[in-house]
């Protein structure tokens, strides 16, 4: 790639250049100053940036070869090696490019947003080290790897959730979202578990090229029950992108995550963590072609987490909940197009989702400074005027969100509207259906949050309205290098990316699931596409969308308080989140604990030390206070006996 | 005339008194410590009967023997005794349990 | 230059010498007793590093041996030798025992030098144990090895030491008195084979023994070892004994003592009664599981924090019992041997994974313990506003405990899941919840002590930790790194061994 150095060098610097940035933040926190901090972590990931835009170009346009090299031996045994190694190809520059853009991005954003925070160098640190561990995720060329980076991005995740330690709710939450994210890597290990088991190796290429030789295998789970083997390699893998990409029911831990300051909910709930499930079934698609029953559940469960998330969004009056629940949605769109096998439209949709959504919160982020840390839209309003950068651009990134024609939102969510249209796999019409009313829904909660933030009347304290202005540069400035690629991004890769050859040697769909394939026959370019799109009921429900949202919280404001009152029980399963967390806590958490307290309290304590352990103590202690009546303290009593002894003795030595 | 045999009734029933005393008596510790001795003068009485008859000296040796270690068993039997009558203030039988279970 | 030292001999004896004269020292403040205990244990561990740089991994048989006559009437000989299993137990306790003299370096102030003493003599008498090669001489080390322990609990242990002594005493014990029965059964049946009875462990491997007397072996063994491990049900020993030991005795006993029972299940149940294995395996795997699941629960309720580190170590010792003993289900199974080794493997690596890992656990409650005088979760809260540094170690030791990809803790779990996914997939379903449950008792745990507000006075008055503390847990983490990230000359060292056992076990004993 570059004259003197090695490819593989390479790959190293882009992995390990954020890892130094973050050792010499979080190791040396005491010894340097703010400014060492943000420097060195900006530095290691501008320049993992850079080397990954020279990778991109690399295999995009120079069409370079795949790379699949290992670095080191993790372990062998039993004549299988696990090893640490680098698989980069068109999916993993894309990946590598989108991950370290908004990466950056978010690191010149905390210089602003982390200002005043006494955990400066501390959050420095952390977002580097997730940024490194995002990059062994999508770089790795095996499965070891793949969870070693999945469960580095959770434990990272864990530490910015909860990077306010002292809040008690931060704190549940990080704990929440760890111990979700684990549910996830339960069923992830045991996937891994299964592909060891049918292919006796864990590197891709390897599991690969055999995956369709043992298609027909099968496992019995339940005697009696056959089950075909590659569906439950695939959904028990699916388990675990359900954690990460925050999939109905694990969903749970997302919007708990707004704990965390707002960077790390663009880099965390946009570009890096939920992505990581999206990225590996895409991976993954040689084996998940091969399970029909696994690409049904996959769509039923993206259509679900698609549409019945955005409805909570509807209710929710945190302005980074609104988005976090809006992240959830769009995920769900993804994941939706894993399950109609449109691999290229899940990811093309992971990358014009990045970059809105990462300026969305970023955009939510500066509100949140301008307004002093009110979170609360019902306190904001009219702030057009005061924050005139942060409001086009986040009126760029909603109008990319809800899909407006031209923006890349609207590629990349036509085409998997399109797509689960077009397929014919158990489970797409419902799911066709969930994501054309999930386009309404999302017009309307966008719309609401944008009205309710930044028009109508100024409802803050006089307090707060005196200190209202724009954020400073390093605050705008990535919001302006976020908006362009949003608008843009999506109407300049189109046409490679889904319908082009791009994902060709990375992508695998068996013919009768292709429905990319049909889709490619009746695309005419990115402005053919606007033109019919505009004709299409995704369009029309959008624009009702707008539409409502604008009847409702701009014109007639009374309405949505009539219609909450009127529709109570509604409201209030929403306002529950259908609910999850009630269930969780009560049934899971407390069933949990009271099985732990039952069988401490009867297994341990009473059962077997009780019965067991001091029960035979105490049959000896019974046994002796009998026998001792027998031991008067006599002398003669003892020497009678020892007579009779012998007498008894003798009798027996004589007769 | 007098046969081993008598010897050894006579000295067969100073042992069977001597061993009855200690297990009948319940009063004194001294009466306890007297029987022990008369058991050995039993014995003695056999020694000295058996080597008289078989004409072997060394039972008669034994006797010396014997009657010296009898001679410093009462002697510390009786400093033991004067120690514990001063500890317990009692030297009845029937008081001295502490061996009880 | 030292190729014809009795190194092994050294390795067992210099502690044992070192403890005595340690005592000898009968000093009153104890500063010499502990410079003089710290050498030794740093002379001991620099002795033990040959057998990890000399070892030749090539070779499945037994490295550095020595034989003496001991008791030649019965003969009885004082026979040591090591190979890759019981190598890197060697060197676990050679290094965890000199954590653990620093770790007394201050908080011991009541009979210094006996504690430091009892701490050598314990290292060397878990080395001999490691290192028999003599079922005798085993047998001597492995009873001999309960009395330090149980002096180090019953003079410097908490309120309720007696009972705790005792019922460690009386369990362990209970355990091995069965193992002496049937190794001298197994002494008396080798004498109708040879002409002479032998204790020499690697004849009684090829000793033929019939099913039923095998069973009989098997299950006193399995009754000694299980003790030791602990396994469910006979594990409420550990419990009572953590919390009453001071902070040293529970971290040796987690890191080393605990290993034992699993050493023995690979140097005398699998090669010697192999069929009974065979036949019994499920009854292993079952209670194996149990621990694992079972246990996990019972942490998670727990309001000691030495008591939830204790279950979680009994859950923790079920993977190695369960890699043990999945060989026939995985060849009944997959009808292939692939992943018999991996699942031994991977209990061996969890043990040695476990003795950092559990012995950085105690050792943080220890740090807390010092401060506070108090094991009780409630207690604390908010330790982080005071103590920045020492709750970056414990959320560091924390996640390896629950098994996080790149410390040491993760990597036995990994391989035993794997190769129980082989053997059954509800094996690995059981196994695998311990990675929701082992993050929950934990974090739950952590969080509670370690974030939040400032609990209450005490807790705003603690003071970091000092050199002293820093230095062990940055020696201990570096190691649980070291393994998490670059496991392959771990296990490179006992690859020879553990084939060579397979091959062993796997031909039957009893002629058909």
């Amino acid at each position: 790639m570059f004259e003197n150095y090695t490819d593989s060098q390479v790959y190293l610097a882009i992995v390990l250049a954020p890892l130094i940035g973050s050792i010499i933040a979080g190791v040396f926190n005491a010894y340097i100053s703010r400014a060492v901090a943000h420097t060195v972590t900006i530095a290691g990931v501008g320049l993992s940036f850079i080397l990954a835009l020279y990778v991109f170009k690399y295999f995009a346009f120079d069409g370079a070869e795949i790379y699949n090299e290992t670095v080191y031996t993790w372990l062998a045994s039993d004549g299988i090696r696990f090893e640490i190694g680098f698989l980069v190809d068109n999916l993993t520059s894309m990946m590598l490019v989108v991950v370290s853009f908004v990466s950056l991005m978010v690191h010149l954003y905390t210089i602003g947003y982390m200002t005043d925070d006494p955990g400066y160098k501390r959050f420095f640190s952390y977002i580097s080290l997730f940024t490194f561990s995002m990059y062994m995720l999508v770089m790795s060329n095996n499965f070891l790897q793949l969870f070693f980076g999945w469960e580095a991005v959770g434990l990272v995740s864990y530490l910015l959730i909860g990077f306010y330690y002292k809040k008690e709710s931060a704190i549940f939450a990080n704990m929440k979202a760890f111990l979700v994210n684990r549910v996830g890597d339960f069923g992830f290990i045991l996937g891994i578990a299964g592909v060891l088991m049918v292919f006796n190796t864990l590197d891709y290429a390897d599991v690969f090229a055999a995956a369709s030789s043992h298609a027909d295998m099968t496992i019995e789970l339940i005697p009696g029950e056959q089950w075909s083997m590659m569906t439950v390699i695939c959904i028990l893998l699916f388990i675990g992108a359900m954690g990460k990409s925050a999939q109905v029911p694990l969903h749970v831990w997302l919007p708990d995550s707004m704990e965390g300051p707002t960077p790390i909910s663009a880099l965390i709930h946009a570009a890096t963590m939920v992505t990581a499930g999206i990225f590996m079934v895409t991976r993954m698609s040689p084996l998940f072609e091969l399970s029909e029953t696994a690409l049904t559940f996959i769509l039923v469960i993206g259509a679900t987490t698609a549409l019945f998330m955005g409805f909570l969004g509807i209710i929710q009056n945190d302005i980074k909940r609104v988005v976090a629940y809006s992240t959830l949605s769009q995920l769900g769109y993804m994941t939706v197009a894993l399950g109609a096998s449109a691999y290229s439209a899940a990811v093309f949709h992971l990358m014009t989702h990045a970059f809105f959504k990462a300026l969305l919160f970023l955009a939510a982020g500066s509100v949140i400074i301008g307004m002093h840390h009110i979170q609360d839209i019902r306190q904001m309003g009219g702030l057009k005027k005061y924050m005139p950068i942060t409001y086009w651009t986040s009126l760029l990134g909603t109008l990319a969100l809800i899909g407006f024609p031209g923006l890349s939102g609207f590629y990349s969510k036509d085409s998997i509207i399109e797509a689960v249209h077009a397929s014919t796999i158990p489970g797409s019409t419902y799911a066709y259906y969930a994501v054309l009313a999930g386009v309404f829904i999302t017009a309307l909660y966008s719309l609401r949050l944008f009205f309710l933030v930044f028009h109508g009347e100024e409802r803050m304290d006089h307090h707060t309205k005196e200190h209202l202005k724009e954020s400073p540069w390093v605050v705008t400035v990535p919001l302006v290098l976020l908006a362009i690629p949003s608008v843009i991004i999506g109407g300049l890769t189109i046409s490679s990316v889904l319908y082009g050859d791009y994902f060709h040697n990375v992508v695998f769909v068996q013919h009768a699931h292709d429905v990319l394939g049909h889709l490619k026959e009746e695309f005419h370019g990115p402005f053919a596409m606007i033109l019919h799109g505009m004709t299409q009921a995704p369009f029309f429900l959008m624009a009702a969308g707008i539409a409502t949202a604008w009847y409702l919280y701009m014109k007639n404001t009374e309405l949505p308080g009539k219609i909450k009152s009127s529709f109570r029980l509604i409201y209030d399963i929403l306002d529950n989140k259908y609910g999850f967390d009630a269930f969780n806590d009560k049934v899971i958490a407390g069933g949990t604990r009271g099985l732990g307290n039952i069988l401490s309290k009867f297994g341990d304590i009473m059962i077997i030390d009780g019965f067991v352990v001091n029960g035979s103590a105490k049959s000896v202690a019974w046994f002796s206070s009998v026998i001792r009546h027998v031991q008067t303290g006599y002398l003669y009593h003892y020497a009678f006996v020892m007579i009779l002894g012998l007498i008894g003795l003798l009798a027996l030595v004589v007769y | 005339m007098l046969t081993l045999t008598h010897y050894l009734i006579l000295s067969a029933i100073v042992f069977s008194i001597s061993l009855a005393g200690v297990f009948i008596n319940r009063k004194n510790i001294i009466i306890l410590l007297m029987c022990v001795e008369l058991m050995l003068l039993a014995v003695n009485t056999n020694f000295i009967a058996f080597s008289y008859y078989l004409n072997d000296t060394a039972g008669q040796v034994f006797v010396f023997f014997i009657l010296t270690v009898a001679a410093a068993e009462a002697a510390i039997g009786l400093a033991i005794l004067v120690v514990l009558f001063r500890n317990k203030r009692t030297i009845n039988v029937e008081d001295l349990d502490t061996l009880k279970g | 230059m030292f190729s014809n030292l009795p190194l092994l001999s050294l390795v067992i004896w210099t502690p044992i010498v070192g403890g005595m004269l340690v005592l000898a020292t009968g000093s009153r403040n104890g500063v010499e007793a502990k410079v003089l205990a710290l050498l030794v244990s740093l002379a001991t561990l620099a002795l033990s590093i040959p057998l990890y740089t000399q070892f030749d991994v090539s070779l499945a048989s037994m490295q550095f041996e020595e034989l003496l006559p001991w008791i030649s009437s019965f003969h009885i000989n004082y026979h040591v030798g090591v190979d890759g299993i019981s190598m890197p137990l060697i060197l676990l306790t050679t290094f965890m025992t000199v954590i653990v003299i620093i770790a007394g370096w201050e908080v011991i102030t009541y009979k210094v030098a006996q504690y430091m003493a009892a701490f050598l003599i314990l290292e060397g008498l878990m080395i001999g144990t490691f290192a028999a090669m003599d079922a005798m001489l085993f047998y001597v080390f492995w009873e001999a090895l309960l009395i330090p322990m149980f002096v180090i609990i019953g003079i410097w242990g908490g309120p309720n030491r007696v009972y705790a002594t005792i019922k460690f005493f009386l369990y362990t014990f209970l355990g091995s008195v069965f193992m002496l029965v049937s190794l001298l059964y197994m002494y008396m049946h080798a004498v109708d084979v040879n002409g002479v009875g032998t204790f020499n462990i690697q004849d009684l491997h090829k000793l033929p023994l019939d099913l039923t007397p095998q069973i009989f072996i098997f299950l006193s063994f399995l009754l000694a070892f299980a003790v030791k491990v602990p396994m469910w049900p006979v594990h409420t020993w550990l419990p009572d004994a953590h919390v009453e030991a001071p902070t040293g005795g529970s971290v040796i006993l987690a890191a080393i003592m605990l290993k034992l029972g699993g050493y023995g299940f690979l140097r005398f149940s699998l090669p010697i009664t192999p069929d009974a294995s065979m036949t019994l395996d499920w009854l292993v795997i079952l209670l194996s599981l149990i621990a694992i699941v079972y246990i996990g629960f019972v942490a998670l309720v727990q309001a000691d924090m030495k008591k939830l580190i204790a279950y979680s170590s009994i859950s923790h010792m079920g993977f190695v019992t369960l890699g043990f003993f999945l060989l026939w289900k995985i060849t009944e199974n997959t009808g292939s041997a692939s992943g018999v080794v991996l699942g031994l493997e991977g209990g061996i690596v969890q043990m040695i994974s476990h003795g950092f890992i559990s012995g950085a656990m105690f050792l943080s409650v220890g740090v807390l313990y010092d401060r506070m005088h108090s094991r009780m979760i409630k207690d604390y809260g908010g330790v982080v506003n005071t103590m920045p540094a020492f709750a970056t170690f414990a959320v560091f030791f924390a996640m390896a405990n629950a098994g996080l990809p790149g410390t040491s803790g993760f990597v036995g779990e990994f391989m035993v899941i794997m190769a129980a996914f082989k053997a059954n997939f509800w094996y690995a379903f059981l196994a695998a919840i311990t990675l929701i449950l082992g993050a929950a008792y934990t974090l739950w745990m952590i969080k509670r002590v370690v974030f939040g507000p400032i609990a209450n006075e005490q807790v705003e008055n603690l003071e970091d930790m000092n050199g002293r503390e820093f230095f062990m847990m940055l020696v201990l983490a570096i190691a649980v790194l070291i393994v998490g990230l670059y496991p392959a000359p771990l296990l490179e060292v006992m690859h020879a061994t553990v084939d060579n056992l397979v091959a062993h076990i796997s031909i039957p004993k009893i002629s058909q």
